[in-house]
């Protein structure tokens, strides 16, 4: 096993771990422990995404999700003292909708491995030069860069409304 | 693997972190010296190791300039008591000060801090996604202050770590965006081809009105992310107390403080790369990679140079004006300078489209 | 009240003047103390020049002859504020005083300088003028019982005073020449 290798091992077994322990921590049930769980996870996360060569990828990934959206989250849940998680009582129909959801989503995973031809691998060529990404995101990668722009636009919208209290 | 490669490393590792640490040390003399002359007084003048002190003329004015009292202050940080309140979450506040310190220090990591030494560049890690590596990092320090101010489980430092959380996510997001308009022009993430660029073309600062509007909105956030005055909110000592570090003594302090100067070094040179050229002058042939050692001394000598001018002027604007609230602090990122940023990248695209 | 606030110029709002009227102070202070002199003293060597009528710590004087001039009257000890002082009087088999003419003489007499505030009413109360405010103001110790200052310190510190003995004459000779005295001659 070369050194890579072992390294994505390593990266993959503590990203599971602390994602595991987001949710189940048996130490302790409070919300900034979990919190703190999950900013590890995006962090090796982005140590495998380094792993496949895609600095990019890795970067952004700490930048936007530990950086910022994990302090947000930080951030809420501070601000509203979102006191220790009691264990509450699991409901039967949530935990089947839950457990569909979830084996349902773990299906399509591996069916779409299965049914992939596993190619030969290279590395991305974009990382670093921003004129390679705008111009793939610009022309190849157009149609989901609008959609999901719009997507966000909308969401962004939508919290706005969401928050402002007292709607004319 | 390449063993010259992992020792090569080693050892530029060991020396930049060596030197970071001195530097830290050492502007927070030059702090407490720029700031005793401006209001007048004269500072520390008195700390004298027992020999030195006895040389001629040379020791006396070492010890009026205050050389040795970093060593006294690290002294007295290590031999104080370190406290633990009993109401503290004790994994996090003995968590916290190490994580605000590490993120200013892996900073460094990607910064071009000279040209060549022999034949290796002066550099870590030459990333090709060098400034959003710095940009992710930079952006964790924050949960060093976060942490501290919930751990301590108090008032002051809660305001303090809540404050901080809102403020650094705001001039984040204004810092990353005052920078595109210098990637569009230069085409690539990497440092090292942002100083190629400006060997090439003149510094940013210069280049145009663009750019300098990046520097200045730039400059701006820094301050606020490095959470110097005027916008050291979750400190604020006149409302918060201490702000996160109220709970802190001893060593644990000295990291949070430490770490506070450390992210100053860190940014200050971020600036100096993207706007003033890293290791580069415009004359006598140094804008050049060193040839010969004594060049690529200068050209260290040079980068380290235009890190102290920011270092300077971190610590001279915190003199020159009073601190900002809160509120004014929110509208300014998002509200001025969030917009301003974006017209400069959209005006940078039109001028990059009119000139080609 | 209300206090409207002013409105700002374009220009103002952009913080710019305040920034360089910040650089101005900023750097008139700097370039003073680079090039001239910083405003403050270096306290142990350099010491202030006190003025006259200074009230530091109190202490015991002697009269020229080298007598100790208070006889234990305690009024310094009933007047003073805090009660730092603390006297023990000789007692009926004391030991004589110096001076002929005085009563008796303290067989101890305490201060303890924690406790004194420099108010200065033993000075204006004693009969004697046997303690005066000198012009020590930094006393230090390294344990509190240190601080307690006791009769042969006292006398020490204090020195010779020079001058009448008796208050009472340099008063009337005060008073003569402000020729309003409103006690009668005997
Ligand atoms: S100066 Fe005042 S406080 Fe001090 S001993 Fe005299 S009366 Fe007491
Ligand atoms: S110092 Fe003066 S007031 Fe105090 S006991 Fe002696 S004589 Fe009386």
């Amino acid at each position: 096993m070369s050194a890579p290798d072992l390294l994505f091992y390593l990266f993959a077994g503590l990203t599971l771990l602390s994602a595991l322990l987001v949710v189940a921590n048996p130490f302790s049930r409070n919300p900034v422990t979990s919190a703190m769980f999950l900013v590890l996870t995006m962090v090796f996360l982005s140590g495998l995404f380094v792993l496949l060569h895609a600095f990019f990828l890795a970067a952004v990934q700490i930048l936007v999700y530990a950086g910022a959206v994990m302090v947000l989250f930080l951030f809420v849940i501070m601000l509203l003292d979102v006191k220790e998680e009691e264990r509450r009582r699991i409901k039967a129909f949530s935990l089947g909708l839950g457990a569909t959801g979830v084996g349902g989503l773990f299906l399509l995973i591996v069916i779409s491995i299965f049914k992939g031809e596993s190619g030969a691998g290279g590395y991305p060529r974009i990382e670093g030069s921003t004129f390679e990404l705008g111009r793939l995101l610009f022309t190849n990668y157009l149609l989901p860069f609008e959609i999901v722009s719009v997507l966000l636009l909308v969401a962004m919208v939508g919290a706005i409304l969401l928050s402002k209290k007292d709607l004319k | 693997m390449d063993w010259d490669f992992i020792i090569i490393s080693s050892v530029k590792i060991v020396c930049a972190v060596v030197a970071l640490l001195t530097m830290v040390a050492y502007s927070v003399l030059v702090e407490r010296k720029v700031s005793a002359f401006i209001q007048d007084r004269v500072g520390p003048n008195r700390t004298a190791p027992p020999l030195v002190a006895a040389i001629p003329v040379i020791g006396p004015f070492l010890v009026r300039l205050g050389i040795f009292q970093p060593l006294a202050d690290g002294l007295k940080f290590i031999l104080k008591e370190d406290f633990t309140p009993s109401h503290v979450r004790k994994i996090y506040f003995w968590l916290a000060p190490a994580v605000a310190m590490v993120p200013a220090f892996l900073t460094i990591a990607v910064i071009p801090f000279g040209s060549t030494l022999g034949k290796q560049n002066m550099v870590i890690a030459d990333l090709n996604v060098g400034i959003l590596y710095s940009f992710g990092i930079v952006s964790l320090a924050v949960y060093g202050i976060v942490l501290a101010g919930w751990a301590s489980n108090s008032k002051y430092p809660f305001y303090g770590g809540i404050r901080s959380s809102a403020q650094m996510i705001s001039y984040e997001i204004a810092m990353g965006m005052s920078v595109v308009p210098v990637f569009m022009m230069v085409g690539h993430l990497n440092l090292s081809e942002v100083i190629q660029a400006q060997a090439d073309g003149g510094w940013f600062v210069w280049r145009s009105p663009m750019t300098f509007l990046s520097f200045v909105i730039f400059l701006i956030a820094a301050f606020a992310e490095t959470n110097r005055l005027p916008f050291d909110m979750p400190e604020c000592e006149t409302e918060l107390v201490g702000g996160y570090h109220t709970e802190y003594s001893s060593m644990k302090f000295a990291l949070f403080f430490l770490g506070e100067y450390a992210a100053m070094i860190a940014v200050s040179s971020l600036m100096v790369v993207l706007f003033f050229g890293g290791w580069t002058l415009p004359f006598f042939g140094l804008n050049q990679p060193a040839e010969s050692l004594g060049m690529g001394l200068l050209h260290i000598a040079i980068f380290l140079g235009k890190m102290l001018f920011f270092m300077v002027v971190f610590i001279w604007v915190r003199w020159m004006i009073p601190r900002f609230r809160y509120d004014q602090l929110m509208d300014m990122g998002w509200k001025r300078f969030v917009p301003l940023a974006l017209a400069n990248i959209v005006l940078t695209a039109v001028w990059m489209w009119w000139m080609a | 009240m209300l206090v409207k606030r002013a409105k700002l110029s374009w220009l103002e709002r952009l913080y710019f003047p305040a920034l360089l009227g910040g650089l101005k102070i900023t750097w008139r202070h700097f370039a003073r103390t680079l090039f001239k002199k910083a405003v403050t003293m270096e306290y142990p060597e350099q010491r202030h020049q006190l003025p006259a009528g200074y009230r530091g710590a109190p202490y015991l004087v002697k009269d020229p002859d080298g007598n100790t001039k208070c006889v234990s009257c305690q009024l310094c000890e009933f007047v003073c504020p805090p009660k730092a002082i603390k006297i023990i009087p000789p007692g009926p088999d004391g030991q004589p005083p110096d001076r002929a003419n005085a009563e008796k003489m303290p067989r101890e007499f305490e201060i303890n300088m924690l406790r004194c505030i420099f108010c200065g009413f033993c000075q204006e109360v004693c009969p004697e003028e046997a303690i005066f405010l000198k012009e020590d103001y930094s006393l230090v110790g390294l344990t509190r019982g240190e601080m307690i200052y006791n009769k042969e310190k006292l006398l020490q510190l204090g020195g010779t005073h020079h001058g009448p003995i008796k208050k009472w004459e340099q008063k009337l000779r005060e008073a003569r020449a402000q020729e309003a005295f409103p006690v009668k001659q005997g």
